[in-house]
């Protein structure tokens, strides 16, 4: 990568920290001063919850990705393929060797979802802005209206590699017996809802959770202020309460797969862990499906001896 | 799709929205984002006067109050949505701009789907757009519950 990586105490403690950019960092990459060189090899993407945020203020030269209408396919609950991604980073002014810096709403909950779904085109330097559009905000940092004005990139037709970091239903199904994370609330977790406080269009039929996933509401993994926990802290979490070892095959999975890839990133970028996939058909596609086995109540459950 | 059921000033909303591409449509519900009225001091105080549309994906509160005008009792609609909501509060401010003022019978008569005509459902998506839906839903139950 031709941006490098920012190094400070917190992110260093972090199993890759390039993976991340602090505000301050940006900030200075952005002026050019005390900053690396950008020479419009970075490319800041702004990707919110609300489809309109970004037009209400966004960092200067932020280009805007909205997960659901550039990033899902309209007919096929699927993300887009290879031409429509690269048309997309081509009209954002991303390259192929773009360092990309993502940040969003919502302690950057969409954002890591979009980073995921770059990471599914193989686009190799993306990175998360820690804390995200709340935090730059909070700190006074400069906002713009101005829509930017992005001069359209090569981006190459890159397939989609979904097996690495993305599990399907089938893959959840043999999964079974490896550990689980489940990011939703409490209250989804044990079935006590069939969906998200104030979201109750996208339900299910079936309330609880995949027998023996441990509960982490995904928000845990996130300080008050937006930004990633300590390594400390995320250990404290996911080694300690959820139980997971070094090396662990692990699958987290939330409602649609937006609030998971943000447990995915800290899994995967923060901790460590090789192979981390993020399951999106989630609870509507779980507490949806015909005869698949689902556990209720606070205890994990148990996975069926095979027959 | 026609507009002919639609009260006046809702029916202009719609063909100001009908009228514009896509990316333009947006900006518009931007603006009536930015449009939406403030919450009158005595509501501001007593937050537990409004009520939460759930539906919505972001926090969205509203109460309706019925008021004597010289053509008889007409409704006024009153909505408070966070700044970081800009959608929820362009919805808002689309039925505000459209509903506020006129009597019960009128905004009960308004169809259910009046959001759909507005255009907005492939750049916002059909999750956002029942967002929408439910607020003027949850409107039509209150109005029909205070009106006599």
């Amino acid at each position: 990568m031709d941006v490098a990586a920012e190094t400070n105490e917190k992110f260093a403690a972090y199993a890759h920290p390039e993976r991340l950019v602090s505000t301050q960092w940006l900030a200075d990459a952005l002026a050019g001063d005390s900053g690396p060189s950008t020479s419009g090899s970075l490319v800041v993407v702004e990707s919110d919850e609300d489809v309109l945020l970004y037009e209400t203020g966004h960092i200067p030269g932020a280009v805007k990705v909205d997960w659901h209408t550039d990033l899902n396919d309209e007919v096929t609950r699927d993300y887009v393929d290879g031409d429509a991604f690269a048309r997309l980073a081509s009209s954002k002014g991303i390259s192929r060797d773009s360092t990309v810096i993502i940040y969003g709403d919502k302690s950057n909950w969409w954002a890591a979802y979009a980073l995921w779904v770059f990471t599914l085109f193989g686009h190799e330097d993306v990175r998360l802005l820690d804390g995200g559009r709340d935090k730059w905000i909070a700190e006074g940092r400069e906002i713009s209206t101005e829509t930017s004005s992005t001069v359209p990139a090569d981006y190459p037709v890159a397939e989609r590699n979904d097996a690495p970091i993305r599990a399907f239903k089938d893959d959840v199904l043999a999964h079974l017996g490896k550990p689980l994370i489940d990011v939703r609330s409490p209250e989804e977790y044990t079935g006590q809802r069939t969906h998200m406080p104030a979201y109750p269009q996208e339900g299910a039929m079936r309330g609880g959770h995949i027998p023996t996933a441990a509960s982490i509401p995904w928000g845990r993994a996130a300080a008050e202020d937006g930004t990633y926990r300590s390594r400390e802290e995320l250990e404290a979490l996911y080694l300690g309460e959820a139980g997971l070892k070094p090396g662990d095959d692990v699958v987290a999975y939330c409602r649609i797969g937006e609030r998971s890839s943000h447990t995915w990133f800290a899994l995967k970028y923060l901790l460590g862990f090789d192979s981390v996939r993020n399951y999106d058909g989630s609870w509507t596609e779980w507490g949806n499906a015909v005869r698949v086995p689902i556990a209720k109540g606070t205890e994990r459950g148990e996975v069926a001896s095979a027959s | 799709m026609t507009t002919y059921a639609l009260p006046a000033a809702l029916a202009e909303i719609v063909d100001d929205f009908q009228a514009l591409t896509e990316p333009d449509r947006l900006q518009l519900l931007l603006e009536f984002s930015r449009e939406l009225p403030a919450l009158p001091e005595r509501l501001q105080d007593h937050p537990e006067l409004l009520e939460q549309v759930v539906e919505c994906q972001t926090p969205l509160f509203l109460t309706v109050e019925t008021e004597e005008s010289e053509g008889g009792e007409v409704v006024r609609l009153y909505f408070r949505a966070p700044a970081e909501a800009p959608t929820t509060r362009g919805f808002a401010g689309v039925l505000h701009e459209g509903l506020d003022g006129l009597s019960a019978a009128e905004i009960l008569a308004v169809p259910d789907e009046m959001p759909d005509l507005l255009g907005l459902t492939r750049a916002i998506t059909p999750l956002r757009m029942r967002g929408m839906s439910a607020m003027l839903g949850r409107i039509k139950r209150k109005v029909a519950a205070v009106s006599h």
